[in-house]
């Protein structure tokens, strides 16, 4: 019942600012442009793509990560996880939509650095003919609802590092305020014109805004809700790996919209960005099986998933800017560095991530930030790597890794308090141990 | 008439159930059942973590007997499910009160 009233409360505030959108001039600036004559030229093959791409993104998150992250989790809690992945896809939709769009990708003005500005709040000047400057090829609802996809998925994946404890209502709040405080300006700071782009920090398709940002606020998250009741004595087996290789699989064909998709045009530079996706995420996913197989005497499902999904996130900022060769370094570099992130150092320092988001795409999205600095190729994406003479790029991706990790760590603790305050972050022993779906949901998988 | 209740290795259903028909007996129920005797559980490591499974899967056949036959099913099913290994198996034989045909209401011995 609290929580029907901050629901309420954010409908009304919605509600008052559309009508401050309003403009009584509206009617004549559509008439205007009719008569205008200079229309950005779209490119249909480039327009075509970024259709089918944007659809593969959305279909990363739904089904294909709530399956991935489903069929890791207990029975009695399988609904709850894909509910919070759909559930966040619903949200971010529609907080992008209301202002996290304009502050990722308008001009912020003095702000400009750090963060965009107000100017495309409830998409405000988004018409059948206007572009981005980021994208003049393509009509500018494309690429809105393209970044949109990138923009659920993000916080979607945090999911994973707190599931089997977080209540709903907090999940809510927790999406709608990470979005806005810490997605759309990191977002800003690598894409918008923000001062990581401005400094040279290579990111194709997103792995240090979205995987390594990811892969921390989970972290921390993970820490601040503590561990499930009953880690480390009570069995908490996969219910069904069936499931999460059904995701996973969904993730990599998804991945091509993603990767190849943040070319922004049907080009020659997507093509070798899919290519290497291929080769990394093949790369990865035998590194892990491979050391699992050494380490724990038998090849896993689990495992050679995992390693997919850790070689996915490596080659993500690699994607536009290596060739083959380095793209099968940096999956073998993931699907190693992953396997022991996710099972040695986990256990060796004591932390509940769930799921392993950390270990997978923190660690997957650092390795792959630092190695895109070592293997990027000028002739494919315009900028050197240290292979090539530039060892200086390695800083400047540390650079852009660190500042990711110190503000979504920060300001992912800072919400969590306040949610917290507002609503309690953790269910109680009682609903852990009978499952959340029968007590969150009022529903159960028979 | 008997109740033979055999528990044994998943695998070991088919040729039990071979064995049994060759005696002439015609039906029994099979369920999948969990459990654990001498052969105790396993471990399964995921992403590192290992679990203790206590349970092993089994497959469990019920089958009513006449008396003349209990020995000779008894036998069958020891020599059609016996690997050797921890883990074969046991098998439980108890009486039987009463026995009737659903269908035609014949009972007992002729039920079978």
């Amino acid at each position: 019942m609290k929580f029907a009233k901050y629901v309420l409360g954010a409908v009304a505030a919605l509600a008052v600012l559309t009508l401050f959108l309003i403009d009584p001039a509206l009617a004549q600036e559509a008439a205007a442009e009719v008569t205008e004559p200079a229309k950005p030229a779209f490119d249909t093959g480039d327009t075509a793509w970024m259709l089918t791409s944007t659809a593969l993104v959305l279909m990363m998150t739904i089904p294909g990560l709530a399956l991935f992250y489903g069929g890791m989790v207990r029975k009695k809690n399988i609904l709850t996880i894909v509910m919070q992945c759909f559930a966040t896809t619903c949200i971010i939709t529609v907080v992008w939509m209301v202002i996290g769009y304009s502050l990722a990708f308008t001009d912020g003005g003095g702000m400009q650095k750090y963060l965009g500005g107000m100017s495309q709040v409830m998409l405000k000047g988004m018409t059948l003919d206007s572009a981005h400057s980021l994208a003049g090829t393509i009509p500018e609802s494309v690429f809105m609802t393209f970044q949109m996809t990138f923009a659920i998925i993000t916080p979607a994946l945090i999911v994973g590092a707190f599931a089997d404890r977080m209540k709903f209502s907090a999940l809510v709040l927790f999406m709608i305020l990470w979005s806005i405080v810490v997605y759309a300006p990191i977002a800003h700071w690598v894409w918008g014109g923000g001062f990581l782009g401005g400094a040279g920090v290579l990111d194709y398709a997103g792995g240090t805004v979205l995987h390594i940002n990811a892969g921390i606020a989970g972290l921390v998250t993970a820490i601040y809700l503590g561990k499930r009741t009953g880690y480390g004595t009570e069995n908490m087996a996969p219910s069904n790996l069936v499931y999460s290789l059904t995701g996973a699989a969904l993730l990599w064909v998804g991945w091509f919209g993603f990767n190849a998709g943040s070319a922004v045009a049907a080009g020659t530079r997507a093509g070798m960005a899919m290519a290497v996706t291929q080769i990394a995420t093949a790369t990865a996913a035998l590194a892990w099986m491979l050391a699992e197989w050494l380490v724990h005497k038998k090849p896993s499902v689990l495992g050679i998933i995992s390693g997919a999904v850790a070689g996915l996130v490596a080659i993500t900022p690699a994607s536009g800017f290596v060739g083959p060769v380095g793209a099968l370094w940096i999956g073998a570099a993931a699907g190693v560095g992953c396997f022991f992130a996710a099972t040695t150092v986990k256990r060796a320092i004591g932390y509940d991530d769930s799921l392993d988001v950390f270990g997978v795409h923190c660690v997957g999205g650092i390795i792959g930030a630092i190695l895109t600095g070592v293997f990027a190729v000028e002739a494919i994406g315009g900028a050197k790597g240290a292979l090539e003479g530039n060892v200086g790029q390695i800083w400047t991706q540390i650079e852009g890794v660190a500042a990711t990790l110190i503000w979504s760590g920060l300001a992912t603790f800072v919400i969590l308090i306040v949610v917290n305050i507002i609503t309690g972050v953790r269910v109680s022993q009682a609903v852990e141990v009978e499952g959340l779906d029968i007590n969150l949901h009022g529903e159960v998988v028979p | 008439m008997k109740l033979v209740m055999a528990i044994i290795k998943p695998f070991k259903l088919d040729e039990v159930r071979q064995a049994l028909t060759e005696l002439g007996l015609q039906g029994m129920t099979v369920t999948e059942v969990k459990g654990y005797g001498r052969q105790k559980g396993h471990t399964e490591i995921y992403r590192g973590a290992e679990y203790a499974v206590n349970f092993l899967p089994k497959i469990k056949i019920e089958v009513v007997v006449p008396a003349k036959l209990v020995d000779k099913a008894v036998d069958a099913i020891v020599a059609a499910a016996k690997t050797g290994q921890i883990g074969d198996g046991k098998i439980f034989v108890v009486p039987v009160e009463q026995t009737v045909r659903i269908r035609t209401g014949e009972t007992n011995e002729s039920a079978l």
